[in-house]
């Protein structure tokens, strides 16, 4: 498949077109998206429109933007007016929202074009797509195991080369996971960076919407067409997107980098083995590695899932069967809200739902929730201290390669143990990547992760281009 | 503090939440709930006296927007989504009437 870059220069020189491309997608598409489960909604007429649409723009001679003619895939808790979108769940089927996700908006602008929405866990909800109510999405490498979550279906799309470029939401590693799991690059983005207008929440103060890519000059280019303030999101931080593309070439050379133990420890071998031949190729390239110990990192599971079901619950408060959505009918108002999201949602919601709900209740309040964002604190500022001393963390991004289907459905803490790895970064608001390196059991890929503080993507995208040039990469 | 989850403890949690839970639903998440709650214990027993929490990683505080009239999404669009619809507004089953 051409990468991103490769299908905009050929659209921009003409010798290829915006809708060749978006025939060949939508003919991987058709190829095994029965079999993978990959896209809830193909929409193959607004994807040949934009097609013609970019083309139109290359014949009159118009610049049509970075990503023309790239087909690209949409998590479904991205909201494109008219389009279906369901976050996963059954309480959202057959909604179409009537406006466009801030980032959908500058993806049109810069000639992307969308080919559908894909599938994930239940309101982001879970580390395997396994709680999305429309059936567990199969890895491309291999369908007997969970391409990761809850971003899986964007992560499958570009693993198996449907689009080369897809987005996805990362509350406490939905991108970083996937994509390690998968085998291509997946990056968390400083929170702030993107706009969350249009991406339905889970868990407002971690939530961040951010590009998967098969290499990582194409993660920086989706980026940067993505990033930039929005004031429609009170959360945006004030400035304009950062360069980024013209800094993967940078490299590494004089640059600190920082082994994380608590960011390998319990993982398998093979994934440990991966992080220590990355810190070796980056030392080859002329950056140094400090081994350090981040202790705060361990509380970090504990925190996260009081936090993310706590915002949740408030979030989660606006499916009642009023405005939009399922409703099923009932003699009073409280009848019918109870029962349309006893119906409307998942196992996980639910759970998720009812321990927010007691982490915030009376009595228990200070000891949960209080408690959980005082270890916030500790964790940036734990952070702060390591990034005096280094520029970037290096860890694995999970604990193992992609693991079968319902190895961990039964218990809720070991599938939360997929992303211990992953959650530091959210509770912080800093950046991280995850880039394949290495491989591990039934040789499927694992990943490395790259972490560094907040705006530090051009660096990691630098530092990250140096293990995929190194020829780690499965 | 976190002395074991009761059954109890969750039919009301689920009742705030307006979430419905059979019999065995409700014996799954007090165990399931449980667990997390025992895992939470390595912070709920840290001594954090003194630290400030942290709602949002950067702080921004009092965003607000230019105060000049936008266009906003029409009646009719978000109306059609609705589950039902009466005069021109969302229609909802009674909310006042007699105690049951």
């Amino acid at each position: 498949m051409k990468s991103a870059a490769e299908i905009a220069r050929d659209v921009k020189s003409g010798a290829s077109s915006a809708l060749a491309e978006t025939e060949r997608s939508l003919a991987a598409i058709r190829a095994r998206n029965e079999e993978l489960n990959v896209f809830l909604f193909v929409d193959e007429a607004g994807a040949l429109e934009a097609a013609r649409r970019v083309d139109e723009r290359v014949a009159k001679g118009e610049d049509p933007g970075s990503l023309a003619g790239v087909p690209i895939a949409l998590k479904d808790n991205i909201c494109q007016n008219g389009v279906p979108t369901t976050a996963g769940s059954r309480i959202l089927e057959g909604w179409r929202p009537p406006y466009d996700a801030t980032v959908v908006r500058r993806i049109e602008q810069a000639g992307a074009i969308v080919m559908g929405k894909t599938n994930m866990d239940e309101f982001a909800m879970g580390s395997s797509t396994e709680n999305s109510a429309f059936g567990p999405t199969r890895n491309p490498l291999d369908p007997t195991r969970v391409p990761g979550g809850s971003s899986g279906g964007s992560a499958a799309a570009v693993a198996a080369e449907m689009t080369p470029i897809s987005i996805g939401s990362d509350t406490g590693g939905s991108i970083r996971q996937p994509a390690a799991l998968c085998g291509i690059v997946g990056v968390k983005p400083t929170y702030g960076l993107v706009s969350r207008f249009g991406l339905i929440a889970f868990a407002s103060s971690l939530d961040q919407i951010g590009p998967f890519a098969k290499n990582v000059a194409d993660a920086a280019t989706l980026l940067e067409v993505i990033a930039g303030h929005d004031p429609r999101d009170s959360t945006s931080l004030p400035e304009p997107a950062p360069a980024l593309v013209a800094h993967v070439g940078d490299g590494v050379a004089g640059q600190r980098i920082g082994l994380v133990r608590e960011l390998y420890d319990g993982a398998d071998a093979d994934v440990i083995a991966a992080v220590r031949a990355a810190a070796a190729a980056l030392v080859g390239a002329g950056a140094t590695i400090e081994e350090l110990s981040v202790p705060e990192f361990r509380l970090g599971l504990s925190a996260y899932y009081l936090i993310g079901p706590a915002e949740a619950s408030s979030n989660l408060a606006r499916y009642d069967g009023v405005r939009y959505g399922l409703r099923v009918g009932a003699d009073d108002v409280t009848s019918m809200n109870e029962a349309t999201r006893t119906a409307g949602f998942g196992a996980e919601v639910k759970r998720r739902v009812m321990l927010g709900t007691y982490a915030l209740s009376a009595g228990y309040y200070d000891a949960y929730y209080g408690q959980a964002l005082k270890v916030r604190t500790l964790m940036i500022d734990a952070f702060a201290r390591a990034f005096e001393k280094v520029d970037l963390l290096l860890g694995a991004t999970t604990p193992s390669v992609a693991f079968p289907f319902g190895a961990k459905t039964s218990n809720p803490i070991a599938m939360y143990l997929s992303d211990v790895f992953t959650i530091p970064t959210n509770l912080a608001g800093n950046a991280a990547i995850s880039v394949p390196y290495g491989t591990g059991e039934a040789g499927l890929p694992t990943g490395v992760q790259l972490l560094g503080p907040g705006r530090s993507e051009a660096r990691l995208f630098a530092a990250a281009h140096v293990l995929e040039l190194s020829g780690g990469a499965p | 503090m976190s002395e074991a989850l009761r059954r109890e403890d969750v039919a009301k949690v689920a009742r705030l939440a307006r979430l419905t839970l059979d019999e065995a639903e409700l014996d799954l998440f007090t165990d399931q709930l449980g667990q997390v709650l025992e895992h939470a214990k390595d912070i709920a027993a840290l001594e954090l006296e003194g630290v400030v929490a942290t709602a949002h990683p950067y702080g921004l505080v009092n965003v607000v927007r230019d105060d000049t009239l936008e266009p906003s999404l029409e009646r009719e669009v978000v109306l059609a989504v609705a589950p039902d619809v009466e005069d021109g507004r969302f229609a909802v089953p009674r909310i006042v009437g007699e105690a049951p």
